[in-house]
């Protein structure tokens, strides 16, 4: 891609990291998507969390508002059916045994220095990295 | 406080969606170039981890000072405990599917507004991970609590 303009993910991130400092002194609670999401379909405690779900709708109403009125994404989806789906059980596996994602782990633990945080975001950025370095030389380019 | 801890919830949930299509983190093909460090790269991860950083360590940090967040009796962060095997383990296994397609979690969920099929089977397939971890590890993680 050669159209980065970083106005973008800053005003972005800037408001990403809005929603997670906001949640914490509202809620009190970590904005990790990972866990919002087990919590939602009712996998971390006593049925389907409120905050879960209201949090997950939000999401899909911002996407949508932001969609039709801030910016029309080109969401680029060029991964083969089976790839989506060993890629989906591995980030929903390693999500729920490593606590966290790229929200939980690197926006929030990053910022409350959490040294878990730190490794985990550190070994899933570098293991990204590998994953799509290895891709690209197998497919030559193609991934 | 139940209610004001949904609203919040949304309104939160809200501004990550808003936050996910202008930063295009919503679009795998831009996150793939990020992490594509030895081909064509595209600093624009960086750019939205910078910025989210900026106002969620300025929120931590007023945490440190209150007593209570504005709508429950007491925060629920875990204190910083040491990585052990499954954070690293569980660490490589999400690294490694997220460099397969370049989805992560939050822009997966509000890639399903695109109505793409892809989205929506890898959604599914994460759903069916995460189950299959509740099944076979069991303990809730209290880190996401």
């Amino acid at each position: 891609m050669n159209d980065f303009n970083m106005m973008w993910p800053l005003a972005g991130g800037l408001l990403i990291g809005l929603s997670a400092g906001l949640y914490l002194l509202t809620t009190g609670r970590i904005a990790g998507i990972s866990g919002l999401t087990a919590a939602a379909i009712g996998l971390t405690g006593a049925g389907f969390s409120k905050l879960g779900i209201g949090f997950l709708g939000g999401i899909l109403a911002g996407a949508a508002l932001a969609s039709a009125f801030i910016r029309q994404p080109e969401v680029v989806v060029t991964s083969s059916a089976p790839l989506l789906v060993i890629a989906g059980l591995l980030v929903g596996f390693g999500t729920r045994l490593g606590s966290g994602c790229t929200s939980g782990h690197g926006v929030c633990g990053l910022a409350r220095l959490s040294p878990r945080s730190l490794v985990a975001t550190l070994i899933f950025m570098t293991v990204a990295a590998a994953t799509v370095f290895v891709v690209h030389l197998v497919t030559g380019g193609q991934a | 406080m139940m209610l004001a801890r949904i609203l919040a919830a949304v309104l939160c949930g809200l501004l990550f969606g808003l936050g996910l299509v202008v930063s295009d983190m919503i679009n795998p093909a831009r996150v793939l170039a990020f992490l594509d460090i030895a081909g064509n790269w595209d600093p624009s991860l960086a750019f939205v981890m910078g910025g989210a950083l900026l106002p969620s360590s300025i929120a931590y940090w007023i945490r440190k000072r209150q007593a209570a967040p504005a709508f429950d009796d007491r925060f629920h962060v875990p204190a910083n405990g040491r990585p052990d095997v499954a954070l690293v383990g569980g660490a490589v296994l999400f690294g490694l599917g997220w460099g397969l397609v370049g989805l992560c979690p939050g822009p997966a969920i509000a890639a399903l507004t695109t109505g793409r099929w892809q989205v929506g089977l890898f959604v599914a397939a994460m759903l069916a991970g995460m189950i299959f971890h509740r099944l076979t590890f069991g303990r809730p993680s209290p880190a996401t609590q």
